[in-house]
């Protein structure tokens, strides 16, 4: 049965990728889900559709240059088109795009380098601060009783400071990381995974308490109002002036803001792909791994494991230092709230589900979350409630929909959703949805290159099991284990 | 610390855990371009030898000069990075690697690409990666490596593995070599092979290489001149021949019984522990 279904998926594959094949799938897909979710803004299949179109370029052979016009064609004119008529479709991409950076900052630590962290969202949660602070009204209010505002409080800074501290996230956050990593340094596995966590609520307790003596943060009730970079009316008339005819109507400021919103998250969450891309594919990413692998032999081949650990975390940090500064401007308000440990176990989640060490996997990671949460199951809710309050019943064993608790409603019990789909994960398939690879050279005198070297689930685990191991493997003095390796 | 013109010079080194002295003020030195040994009988203190050498473990006592300069109580790192190379004992390569990645891993302080080069892939930057795979090519095919670049490194078999452990070691561009047992688990035509590819390192790298074995066959035809320990003390040291002779080294390996029959400390003798050598 399942080499059947196998087969099928595969004979498609086949049909897929030949000769002019990909071309005309992906334009007709394109086109053909374009146009179902411009007629529907509310068909969530629609979007789904078209959301899997988006991503057939990457996975169909076609040439390099013609992936990238698909990419930027929907990229830059379609997806503003959809999202222009249904501001939905941009939040959830901006989350996509928020949180596949994170998952990518949070995979450098713990896909490659291979030390677990379960404190992630505290470098979010500096960026985001750190805009919220200075880009609001609270460095007047030091003195103020948190939660009051004296009228006629001016900002602090003029709106577009934002883009220079999208830098100084950068910058903020990568700091953090390093303080972070410094006591990290000396210890390894579960109980790193405890300090962690344990920094993680450190700083949200920080964020929650720090509004007296000194109201830095303004407490529980969190900063608001945060300001977002200026959109003059120029800006906005001239995107009217290409787009109105396309979208159907005129655009508003505050829709236009989320257009500018899912670019700006767009622009840093490529960068954040090129960057994680390079420095996997060197002489850092390399060390990276060989510490995950053991750490022992990486230190015997020349490298200094603790300043790599702390890079990794600097780096790591650094993204969502800078997503947390989009974070705070986009959402207006930050609080405590939004970086709890529940939060980094999501980011977590997304790279097992996607695939631990996969750039791509957590990326699809964090689309499949995103998605699962703010549109299936959150539809599904909707579907339910719309069937509570009709007169429907299901027929022979008499149930009322309106009896239905409300309990039931997917959306609130998403963690066991994902508790479900993780546990299948691991079983069926542990090295996660799209596997981490190892990139293939072109070697001289070797069997021509076929396909990438799929690291096995073995090989995933050793990443974060092995580290134990390898401490008593070196302790071990004596000589009696010498041939127990074959 | 005076030049005394060995590449490896240690002197009274002492390496205790807890109660135990695993390494008892052990001295020993090194002239360049010679392939020395190391045995002894399980426990002895040789790979705790060998790791205080490389790093891994800080002497608590005496000294050890490398190349003219001061190494004890260095970090594994920066030993490597002033050419001193090794292998395990029980092969820790990075399993879900490519070979070729795994030799690259070797050539870590060879590399001179910064963060700021790898972001941008500066011309220098491809440049320096593409000589690395080159020279990590030739360095698999010294080693006798062919057609596994791109497998992955645990999905060799064991003496493929260990052919890669002493190309990632190669690729650092050492002037020492410590091997630990690097024939350990290999049927005696593998070995005969290692020992030929070892000979070839010093004679045409000339690498300095010293080598914990178990295989007295290996030991006695490829070492210069052997250094035998027994709880964590030297107890001989000698050439070969004389190694073989000594009965106190027998005495070590065969107990006491061994000596006193009848002075029978013959090579014969010990060259009938090679077959225990390879199970041991």
């Amino acid at each position: 049965m399942q080499s059947k279904l196998r087969e099928i998926l595969a004979s498609i594959g086949v049909f897929l990728n030949k000769g002019k094949n990909p071309y005309w799938v992906t334009l007709v897909m394109i086109a053909g889900s374009f146009v179902l979710v411009y007629v529907s803004p509310r068909s969530i299949p629609a979007f789904l559709l078209f959301a899997v179109s988006a991503a057939l370029p990457y996975f169909l052979k076609m040439k390099g240059s013609l992936k990238l016009a698909f990419a930027v064609l929907i990229a830059i004119v379609l997806v503003p088109i959809l999202g222009a008529r249904n501001i939905f479709y941009l939040e959830v991409i901006f989350q996509i795009a928020v949180f596949a950076a994170l998952a990518l900052g949070l995979n450098i630590v713990v896909g490659f380098s291979g030390l677990l962290n379960f404190g992630y969202m505290a470098f979010y949660a500096v960026g985001a601060y750190l805009w919220g602070f200075f880009g609001s009204q609270q460095p007047f209010l030091l003195h103020a009783i948190p939660g009051t505002v004296p009228p006629g409080t001016p900002f602090f800074l003029a709106p577009d400071w934002f883009y220079l501290f999208i830098f100084l996230g950068i910058i903020a956050a990568a700091i953090v990381g390093l303080i972070l990593g410094l006591p990290v340094l000396r210890v390894r596995g579960d109980y790193l995974a405890v300090i962690t966590l344990g920094f993680g609520e450190i700083v949200r307790q920080l964020a929650n308490n720090l509004d007296k003596p000194l109201n830095l943060t303004n407490g529980p009730q969190g900063i608001t109002p945060i300001q977002k970079p200026s959109l003059p009316p120029d800006v906005v008339h001239f995107f009217n002036m290409i787009f109105q005819p396309l979208v159907g109507r005129r655009v508003t400021v505050d829709q236009l803001y989320n257009i500018l919103f899912y670019l700006l998250a767009l622009i840093v969450v490529i960068v954040v792909i090129i960057v994680t891309y390079r420095l996997d594919d060197s002489r850092i990413g390399r060390a990276w791994t060989a510490i995950r692998e053991d750490e022992l032999a990486a230190g015997a081949m020349g490298i200094p494991s603790n300043k790599l650990k702390l890079g990794a975390f600097a780096v790591g940090a650094s993204f969502a230092g800078a997503m947390g500064v989009l974070f705070a401007a986009s959402r207006t308000f930050v609080s405590p709230e939004s970086f709890t440990f529940l939060q980094s176990v999501s980011v977590l989640t997304m790279v097992i589900l996607g695939g631990i060490g996969s750039i791509r996997g957590v990326i699809i990671g964090a689309a499949v979350v995103i998605i699962l949460n703010l549109q299936i199951l959150q539809s599904f809710s909707l579907f339910l409630a719309q069937l509570r309050q009709s007169d429907a019943m299901i027929p022979i064993i008499n149930f009322h929909w309106k009896d239905l608790s409300n309990q039931l409603d997917p959306s609130k019990y998403q963690r066991l959703v994902f508790g479900i789909i993780l546990i299948l994960m691991m079983i069926y398939r542990p090295a996660g949805i799209l596997p981490a690879e190892r990139r293939k050279r072109e070697l001289k005198g070797e069997a021509a290159v076929e396909e990438a070297v799929v690291v096995s689930a073995d090989g995933a685990n050793s990443g974060t099991n092995g580290e134990s191991g390898t401490d008593s493997n070196a302790a071990a003095k004596g000589h009696g284990e010498g041939n127990g390796n074959a | 610390m005076p030049d005394s013109g060995y590449i490896l010079d240690a002197r009274s080194v002492v390496k205790r855990f807890g109660g135990l002295t695993a390494v008892n003020k052990v001295d020993f030195a090194m002239e360049k371009g010679r392939i020395y040994s190391i045995i002894g009988p399980n426990g002895a203190g040789k790979t705790t030898f060998f790791n205080t050498i490389s790093g891994l473990y800080k002497p608590e006592e005496g000294s050890i000069v490398f190349n003219g300069q001061s190494i004890q109580g260095m970090a594994p790192e920066k030993i490597t990075a002033l050419r001193v190379a090794r292998t395990f004992q029980n092969i820790r390569l990075f399993g879900s690697m490519t070979v070729i990645e795994n030799i690259l891993v070797g050539a870590h302080t060879r590399l001179k690409q910064t963060a700021i080069d790898t972001l941008l892939r500066s011309k220098a930057f491809k440049d320096e990666e593409r000589n690395a795979e080159k020279r990590a090519e030739e360095i698999m095919e010294y080693v006798g490596l062919k057609n596994v670049g791109n497998e992955l490194a645990a999905s060799l078999p064991y003496g493929g593995q260990r052919r890669v452990e002493i190309a990632r070691a190669l690729a650092s561009e050492p002037i020492l070599l410590l091997l630990d047992e690097p024939t350990a688990g290999m049927n005696p035509s593998e070995s005969e092979d290692a020992m030929h590819l070892f000979r070839r390192i010093r004679d045409e790298l000339g690498v300095t290489i010293l080598l914990i074995e178990h295989d007295m066959k290996v030991v006695m035809s490829i070492s210069e001149r052997i250094t035998v320990m027994d709880h964590g003390e030297k107890i001989a040291e000698g050439g070969p021949v004389e190694i073989a002779s000594n009965p106190r080294v027998i005495e070590a390996y065969l107990g006491r019984g061994a000596t006193s029959g009848e002075g029978a400390g013959s090579a014969a003798k010990l060259s009938k522990l090679s077959g225990q050598g390879g199970e041991a």
